[in-house]
C-alpha cells in the first residue's frame, strides 16, 4: 500500500502541488492524468525518491520513506526518454540494478541469466549484445522496462510511457504493458497527458490539474461523472451547453421538435457515425454531436433539433 | 543550381586565399623559423643545445609542473562541471563566471596577485618566512600561477557537454540502487570521457606553455625554477639562438602533437556523438 499525505512542492515561486492525498492499493494500475503543469509528473518523482516534498509524507506500507533516497525505496523508475545507458550493452543495462548491488550481489552467471530471463520476458531475445543506439524506439522502451524490473521494483513508476513512439506502436506496447502487469502481479502508476491511454490501461484514474486532484475513480466514473467542469472538458469530448450544462457528443440525440435549434456548419463521418457541428442558435456556442450512420446525415445550413439524453450539470 | 547562400566563384576564392595566405604568414612561416634556427647549424648543436644542463632541468621542471597542476584541473573540473550541471544552488552563476575568469584576466596579472598573496611583503609572506617556507620564486608558486591559468579548461568543456546529456541517466543509475561513486564511474564518466580527454590536452599544452604569469613568480632561477617557456627567452636574450630556437622546437613540436591528438579526438568524438543517436 502506497500513501501520499498533503503532500506540498513548491519550485521557487511556483507551487507544484497543493496538498496531494492518494492512496495506491498492491496490484493497482494507476495512471495520473493531467495536461502539463498539472504537478502529475513531479508527485511521481516523489513518490520515487528522485524529487522530495516540501510538506507532508509518503508512506510505503506505513512506513514513512519520505527521507529515504530514490535506491533504497526499492522503486522500478522508466523514464520518458528511456534514459538508457548509450555505452553499455542491452544485456549490461538490464543487469545493472543487479551488478551495483553492495550487500548480496548475485554471482556474475547468475546475473547473466537473470538479464537474459528479462529480456525473454520483454521480447528481446537474443539483442542482449546490441547497443541502445541501435533499438528502435519501442524496443529500447522495452529495455527500460526490462532494467527497472530487474532489481524487483515494489512500485512500477512510469513516466510518459509511450510518449516518444508512434501510434501504431504505442497501442501494442499498451496493452503488452497491462498484460506484464497483471501477470507479474506488479503495482504501477504511470503519468500521461492522453486521456485515451489513461481509460485504456488503468484501474483508477488521477485526473490533475494546476498541483491539485480534481478527481479520483475508475475510468467509468471519471468518464461518466465527471466531478468538475475541467474533468468533463479534459477526460473525453464535452459540449458546455448553456446554463453550466455539460453534454457528450454521443448523449445528444437529434428530436423532431421541441429541442434545442442548431445550426448545422459541418457533418463528416466518423467511424459508424455522422459528426455533427453546428451553432446553437441565439447563442455563440458551438456543439458537436454524433448522428447513427443508419440515419440520412443533416444537411449543410440546415437547422436541426437537439436535446442531450444525458447531462452533468456544474454550478459556475 | 543557385543556392541561398551562393557567393559567386571569384568570392569564394579570395575568402579561401585570403585565409591560406593568412595561416601560411602567421602560423607555417614561424613554425618552419622555429625549426629552421634550431637545425641550423645541424643536428649536433641542436642535440648538445637540448641536453644541456639548464635545459634538461628546463625540461624536467616544465614536465613535474604539468604532473601537478594537470591532475588537480582535471579533478577540479570535473567536480565543478558535476556540481553545475547536475545540482541546483544558489551563487551557481556566480561560480561560472569565475571558473571563466583566468582566461579574462591577463597572464602577467594573474601572476602578480600570487606575489600579492604569497611573496615577502605580501599577506602571508611574514608568516611564511617565519615557518621557512618558500612559494614566490620557487616551485610552488609555478604550479599554483600555472592551475590558476588552466583552470578553465576541462570545465569549460565538460559543462555543455554535461548540461546537454541532462541527468536521466545518472537517475536511472541510483533508481537502480548505485551509489554516487558507482554511478559517476560507470554511466557519468563513460559518457564524458572523449570530453574530458579533449580538455585536459588543451590544459596540458597551455600548462607546459605558460610563460606571463609564470615569469612573474618564478624569478628566473637557472637550473631550479626556469620552465622551458622561460629557459628559451633567456637563452634569446644572451644571444644564443640556437640554443633557445632547438628548445622553442621543442614546444613547437608539443603543440603539434596536441593539435593531431585534438583532430583525432574530435573525429572520434563526433563519430561517438552521432552513433549514439
Amino acid at each position: 500500500m502506497i500513501r501520499v499525505q498533503n503532500v506540498t512542492k513548491t519550485f521557487g515561486d511556483f507551487a507544484a502541488l497543493h496538498g496531494i492525498d492518494l492512496e495506491i492499493k498492491p496490484g493497482e494500475f494507476v495512471a495520473l492524468l493531467g495536461p502539463s503543469g498539472s504537478g502529475k509528473t513531479t508527485l511521481l518523482r516523489i513518490i520515487a525518491g528522485l524529487e522530495f516534498q516540501d510538506g507532508g509524507e509518503v508512506l510505503f506500507d506505513g512506513e514513512d520513506v519520505s527521507s529515504r533516497s530514490v535506491g533504497e525505496r526499492q522503486v522500478g523508475f522508466v523514464f520518458q526518454q528511456y534514459a538508457l545507458f548509450k555505452h553499455m550493452t542491452v544485456a549490461e543495462n538490464v543487469a545493472f540494478g543487479l551488478s551495483v548491488r553492495r550487500k548480496g550481489r548475485p554471482a556474475k552467471a547468475d546475473i547473466r541469466a537473470r538479464a537474459e530471463e528479462l529480456l525473454r520476458l520483454v521480447q528481446l531475445e537474443g539483442l542482449g549484445k546490441r547497443y541502445p543506439g541501435q533499438l528502435s524506439g519501442g524496443q529500447r522502451q522495452r529495455v527500460a522496462l526490462a532494467r527497472a524490473l530487474a532489481i524487483e521494483p515494489r512500485l512500477l513508476l512510469l513516466d510518459e510511457p509511450f510518449g516518444a513512439l508512434d501510434a501504431k506502436v504505442r497501442k501494442d506496447l499498451r496493452r503488452w504493458l497491462r498484460d506484464l502487469h497483471e501477470s507479474m502481479g506488479l503495482t504501477s502508476i504511470f503519468v500521461t497527458h492522453d486521456q485515451e491511454e489513461a481509460l485504456e490501461l488503468a484501474d483508477r484514474v488521477v485526473v490533475m490539474d494546476h498541483g491539485r486532484i480534481e478527481q479520483v475513480g475508475t475510468p467509468e466514473q471519471v468518464y461518466m461523472e465527471p466531478a468538475s467542469p475541467f474533468v468533463s472538458n479534459f477526460v473525453g469530448e464535452t459540449n458546455q451547453l448553456p446554463g453550466g450544462v455539460h453534454a457528450r457528443p454521443h448523449d445528444i440525440e437529434l428530436v423532431g421538435e421541441g429541442g434545442t435549434p442548431v445550426l448545422v456548419d459541418n457533418v463528416f463521418r466518423r467511424g459508424g457515425s455522422w459528426r455533427v457541428e453546428g451553432r446553437i442558435e441565439g447563442h455563440d456556442k458551438v456543439v458537436e454531436f454524433d448522428v447513427d450512420a443508419s440515419q440520412p446525415a443533416p444537411k449543410l445550413g440546415e437547422t436541426v433539433q437537439i436535446r442531450p439524453r444525458r447531462v452533468r450539470e456544474f454550478s459556475s | 543550381m543557385r543556392r541561398s547562400t551562393t557567393e559567386s566563384r571569384a568570392l569564394q576564392v579570395m575568402l579561401i586565399g585570403i585565409a591560406l595566405v593568412f595561416l601560411a604568414f602567421f602560423l607555417l612561416l614561424p613554425l618552419i623559423a622555429v625549426f629552421g634556427e634550431a637545425l641550423k647549424a645541424g643536428i649536433g648543436p641542436f642535440l648538445d643545445a637540448v641536453s644541456a644542463p639548464d635545459a634538461l632541468s628546463a625540461i624536467k621542471l616544465t614536465l613535474l609542473i604539468a604532473a601537478i597542476s594537470v591532475p588537480l584541473n582535471l579533478v577540479f573540473g570535473v567536480v565543478a562541471s558535476w556540481a553545475i550541471t547536475k545540482f541546483q544552488f544558489p551563487g551557481k552563476s556566480i561560480l561560472i563566471s569565475l571558473i571563466d575568469l583566468p582566461f579574462s584576466v591577463s597572464p602577467v596579472v594573474s601572476g602578480l596577485m600570487f606575489v600579492l598573496l604569497f611573496g615577502a611583503n605580501g599577506w602571508f609572506g611574514p608568516w611564511l618566512a617565519e615557518h621557512d617556507l618558500k612559494i614566490i620564486f620557487a616551485v610552488p608558486g609555478i604550479v599554483l600561477a600555472t592551475v590558476f591559468i588552466t583552470f578553465p579548461f576541462v570545465a569549460r568543456e565538460l559543462i555543455p557537454l554535461m548540461m546537454e546529456q541532462g541527468k536521466d541517466e545518472e537517475e536511472a543509475a541510483i533508481s537502480l540502487g548505485a551509489s554516487g561513486w558507482q554511478t559517476f564511474r560507470h554511466v557519468t564518466l563513460p559518457n564524458i570521457r572523449w570530453g574530458l580527454l579533449y580538455g585536459v590536452l588543451l590544459c596540458n599544452a597551455r600548462a607546459m606553455g605558460e610563460f606571463g604569469a609564470v615569469s612573474v613568480v618564478s624569478g628566473h632561477i637557472r637550473g631550479e625554477t626556469n620552465t622551458m617557456p622561460l629557459h628559451v627567452e633567456i637563452l634569446y636574450n644572451e644571444y644564443d639562438f640556437v640554443g633557445a630556437f632547438a628548445v622553442a622546437s621543442l614546444l613547437a613540436g608539443l603543440a603539434l602533437v596536441t593539435l593531431v591528438a585534438k583532430t583525432v579526438l574530435e573525429w572520434r568524438f563526433n563519430l561517438h556523438g552521432s552513433a549514439s543517436h
